[in-house]
């Protein structure tokens, strides 16, 4: 029991949630200007493989950290592209773009480092005491910079969608993108702005996951962008309530990490894995229906 | 007659070129010459009654799974369980085959592990499939999660129903088992090609000619092309949406057919994965036609296959990245071909009141 409520618990949730949090952040941001992005699973995971593909190369996790965003920004936009100009389902184009990144960074851990599973270890960032103490614990999650800037990206999300002029646009592309094309507003270029914007945010989730691991695995995002997606349908496509939904998921996960090893060499253990998702599908039946909704999502100003 | 081949054929002759000209830069990314790359592929698969029977049996589970996303889709449904529905549906076809006497003829074991199968592929759809039509909550985020959950559950049936070293399950009665294609064709011979093969190409041309024909088939079309109409109409739009669903979940089940049933005679994890994300390529490339459905799954097993033959030299990942780029292509080149090739429209757009709602089947393919 005491290793549940512990500062190590808190550090193993917030670790966790990190991920999560941003695919959630970069899913709100590209659905609240209409675009339907189940697209952020492979966003994630190429974030990761950039991040440690680049690191490898140059032993420096910033340089990393670089990479993976602008990795993620190309996709995100890619998407975009599809879905907003060359107008194919957007659906259709994230399926497309999971399997893409699945295939892709495979074939490039077998082109690096002629390896199907996995990358060789990397020196991510390293701040805060060494120790296993809980508090130790907890402040190197607090002190790693990919999780103040998912943290910023949490705070400054409502801020911006609220407050700003991009963010009222990136609004009204997604609650009704032919009024906001009758007054003027660019939809396809506000959309793709909002898409650059999800995608780094998203490709930052991706770095942090491969940081923490200290190494790429393959397949390594394991449905993390689509149960972002769930915190977003939850939460309303709320940038606030998402994290505090993609946090839930992090304190399950954290749950599931320290029940197992009591459950370790039982049967149980398969099964607590399910935790997560079986949490998540029972959210998401009992939450009230699609509130919150944007309006335009999916929709286009012009046929 | 022309309009249509200018609207379906031409996105798939300009995609599948160029995927072959991505297969070359991958190849020369590699440090292959890729005209010695793509003879080498041709080789291992049209080049030899061998490797044609192994384009065959690659191919079968695709059609299932092809045919599978296919119907969901004629509902505006995006079936991406696959995968989940047909890992723990072979699971428990296997075992429901494995335990059946080995006097059992043919006739009576097959349909029993097949229809055991298609069942539980069922019954694992049924979870977004409810959500989707009780509750509006979209059945790919749950198709996933589902997915997920049979992801942990498979290894724990394996350690507590078959005991914790077993990786496989039993070997199933020879009843169950579909003879490999050689017994008629000797040519084939080596080649894993089932009877599922021909099984699987009856399947899509009956599935197909039942959503088309049929009352049933009728109203999931219409459900997905009109769900404000069909509601207004007095069809039970859920009902439908849920009908879709499970059939579709059934239908992928089936593959077990090729993997278990007609391949290794047991299960063991991992069989037959990957198949589901394939089906959502074949059903693109089939744009809608029975026909369409079993080329495209060959064209798909051509791919795998090619892939095992380049391994050596091209890692076989980058026919999976083939894969989803041919997705988009045939996506944005039909577009195009449609735009500039105007369909006759019977009825005009119909107001979309949510994403979930909108005339799916028709926009992703558009």
């Amino acid at each position: 029991m005491s290793s549940i409520l512990s500062l190590g618990m808190l550090a193993e949730s917030l670790r966790i949630a990190v991920p999560y949090t941003c695919a959630a952040i970069g899913g709100v941001w590209a659905e609240r200007a209409g675009v339907i992005q189940i697209g952020l699973e492979g966003i994630l995971l190429t974030g990761a493989f950039t991040a440690v593909a680049v690191t490898h190369a140059t032993q420096s996790p910033t340089l990393g950290l670089v990479a993976a965003i602008g990795a993620g920004v190309l996709l995100s936009l890619g998407h975009g592209q599809l879905t907003e100009r060359a107008r194919i389902h957007a659906v259709i184009s994230g399926i497309a773009l999971n399997l893409l990144a699945l295939a892709a960074t495979r074939m490039g851990l077998r082109a690096l480092y002629d390896s199907a599973s996995n990358s060789p270890g990397i020196e991510a960032f390293r701040f805060g005491p060494t120790g296993a103490t809980g508090g130790a614990m907890l402040l190197r999650v607090l002190l790693d910079p990919v999780f103040f800037c998912a943290l910023a990206a949490v705070a400054a999300t409502p801020f911006l969608l609220r407050n700003t002029r991009f963010g009222l646009r990136v609004r009204a592309a997604g609650e009704n993108p032919v009024a906001a094309a009758s007054v003027g507003i660019s939809v396809t270029r506000v959309r793709l702005s909002a898409l650059v914007v999800s995608g780094a945010i998203c490709a930052l989730g991706g770095a942090h996951l491969a940081y923490d691991q200290q190494r790429f695995e393959s397949g390594m995002s394991a449905g993390r962008g689509f149960i972002a997606l769930a915190a977003v349908v939850v939460s309303g496509w709320r940038a606030g309530r998402a994290a505090l939904a993609c946090l839930a998921f992090g304190v399950l996960e954290a749950l599931q990490i320290v029940l197992q090893d009591d459950a370790r060499k039982t049967a149980i253990g398969d099964l607590i894995q399910t935790l997560p998702y079986v949490a998540t599908l029972l959210v998401l039946a009992l939450a009230p229906r699609r509130a919150g909704s944007p309006e335009g999502l999916g929709k286009h100003a012009t046929e | 007659m022309k309009g249509l081949r200018a609207r379906v054929l031409l996105p798939i002759v300009l995609s599948i070129a160029g995927g072959v000209l991505l297969f070359n830069l991958i190849a020369f990314a590699f440090g292959q010459a890729p005209a010695a790359a793509l003879r080498l592929a041709f080789e291992g698969t049209w080049g030899t009654p061998y490797g044609l029977g192994q384009v065959l049996f690659k191919a079968t589970p695709l059609l299932f799974t092809g045919l599978a996303f296919e119907i969901a889709l004629r509902a505006g449904l995006f079936n991406i369980g696959a995968e989940g529905q047909l890992a723990l549906a072979s699971l428990v076809g296997a075992l429901v085959a494995s335990r059946l006497p080995a006097s059992l003829p043919m006739p009576i074991a097959l349909p029993i592990a097949l229809a055991s199968a298609a069942a539980v592929g069922a019954l694992v759809a049924f979870v977004p499939a409810i959500l989707r039509a009780r509750r509006g909550v979209h059945e790919i985020i749950t198709a996933i999660m589902v997915n997920r959950i049979v992801d942990a559950v498979l290894p724990w049936t394996f350690s507590t129903v078959l005991g914790s070293a077993s990786l496989r399950t039993a070997d199933i009665a020879p009843g169950a088992a579909l003879p490999r294609l050689d017994r008629v064709a000797p040519s084939l011979a080596g080649s894993a090609a089932s009877f599922a093969f021909p099984l699987a190409v009856v399947t899509v041309f009956v599935g197909m000619a039942l959503l088309e024909r049929t009352r049933p088939g009728r109203e999931i079309r219409w459900v997905g092309l009109r769900p404000e109409a069909c509601r207004a109409e007095g069809i039970d739009v859920e009902r439908r949406l849920l009908l879709a669903m499970l059939l579709s979940g059934a239908i992928a089940a089936l593959a077990v057919s090729s993997t278990a049933l007609g391949y290794k005679g047991y299960y063991e994890l991992g069989l037959g994965a990957g198949a589901g994300w394939s089906g959502i390529a074949v059903a693109m490339l089939g744009r809608g036609k029975a026909i369409g459905i079993v080329l495209a799954a060959i064209f798909l097993g051509t791919l795998e296959q090619a892939g095992l033959v380049v391994n050596a030299r091209v890692p076989k990942e980058a026919m999976d990245v083939l894969e989803a780029t041919l997705i988009v292509l045939v996506a944005v080149a039909s577009r195009v071909a449609s735009r500039r090739v105007p369909v006759a429209k019977d009825e005009p757009e119909s107001p979309n009141d949510k994403p979930v709602s909108t005339p799916a089947s028709e926009e992703a393919r558009s």
